[in-house]
């Protein structure tokens, strides 16, 4: 360790659940201080309406002045994963739990070599842009996140988050079927699609 | 471009940091926690949950204002058991496999893993698609 530790270094160190959870906070307090909702997803509606979907079908058909602001906080949020993957990450890959990467292991999935950053975010050694399955994975997991967030009108920062800071029931009934969706995927489609 | 956008893209920013530094853009840590192996992820949601709670009560409590001096209002959603069970399941399947939901796509993307030059168009692909079949589907 230095003499000196800067504010770099402490926040740069792996963030404690309960740090990263009261940061997320601050992130909804800021939304409504701005006079908007927490949520992440609406931003592919407002896409669709920016490429012209409006003119076929009126789902899409909306004022698009009110939501820039999507726009902008989408562009930030890309932006501030550049900034931290550059200058923010810590010398070590994520640390997730023994018995997981003992899991992953048995289907084939070195941690975290399975990152070769070796950052422990994502597998690239699957996902990556010159694998055929990699692409197509991604292109399906993309479709069931995009049509799943709007078809139940959030995703997790609107459901998970938000709603349920407002006890609301369709939002738990939601993250319930969050639930159930990634519970298959996991333990029983995730291991049958990566062994093909 | 208001300065309000302005804020907003700040505001992303930090969101795009804390994404990343709660390591809840980490495909691994999805995995592992639907494999039930860690408290991190729900420790993460669930602080965020319970002090957001804590602060729209105090909102409430206080009158909150935001910068247009309006009180933050929730329009809640109609209660549609069957259109939130099936799009959450549709949508877990997707989380479970990318290991990133809307927020870390973006993050992911900005952090350089190419493969989310791919989810993110996907994304709003499956978005549209639902426009496309919305009337056919129960709601």
């Amino acid at each position: 360790m230095t003499e000196s530790t800067s504010w770099l270094d402490i926040i740069s160190q792996p963030w404690s659940w309960y740090v990263s959870g009261a940061a997320i906070t601050l992130v909804v307090f800021l939304n409504n201080w701005l006079g908007k909702r927490f949520g992440i997803s609406g931003s592919y509606e407002v896409a669709c309406s920016l490429l012209g979907a409006g003119k076929k079908i009126s789902f899409f058909k909306r004022d698009l002045k009110g939501d820039i602001w999507i726009i902008a906080f989408v562009l930030g949020s890309i932006l501030g994963g550049y900034i931290a993957s550059q200058y923010l990450t810590s010398d070590q890959a994520v640390v997730i739990s023994e018995s997981t990467i003992a899991y992953l292991n048995e289907l084939g999935i070195a941690y975290p070599d399975a990152d070769t950053r070796g950052l422990g975010m994502v597998p690239d050694t699957i996902f990556n842009l010159s694998s055929p399955k990699g692409i197509l994975l991604a292109v399906l997991g993309g479709l069931l996140v995009g049509f799943g967030s709007r078809y139940g009108r959030g995703c997790t920062s609107g459901h998970a988050i938000n709603g349920l800071a407002h006890f609301q029931l369709p939002s738990l009934v939601t993250v319930i079927g969050f639930f159930i969706g990634g519970l298959l995927m996991v333990h029983f489609i995730f291991p049958w699609l990566n062994a093909l | 471009m208001k300065f309000r956008h302005l804020l907003f893209f700040i505001v992303g920013i930090f969101f795009g940091i804390v994404m990343f530094k709660s390591e809840v853009v980490s495909w691994f840590r999805i995995h592992e926690m639907f494999r039930f192996e860690s408290i991190h992820m729900y420790g993460v949601i669930g602080t965020a949950v319970v002090l957001s709670a804590i602060m729209f009560i105090l909102f409430e409590k206080f009158k909150f204002k935001n910068l247009d001096g309006n009180y933050p209002k929730y329009d809640p959603l109609p209660w549609n058991f069957k259109r939130h069970i099936i799009a959450g399941t549709i949508f877990g399947l997707g989380w479970g496999l990318l290991g990133a939901c809307p927020g870390p796509m973006y993050v992911l993307l900005g952090s350089g893993y190419g493969i989310f030059l791919i989810v993110v168009p996907s994304a709003v692909a499956g978005a549209y698609l639902y426009g496309l079949v919305r009337d056919k589907l129960p709601h």
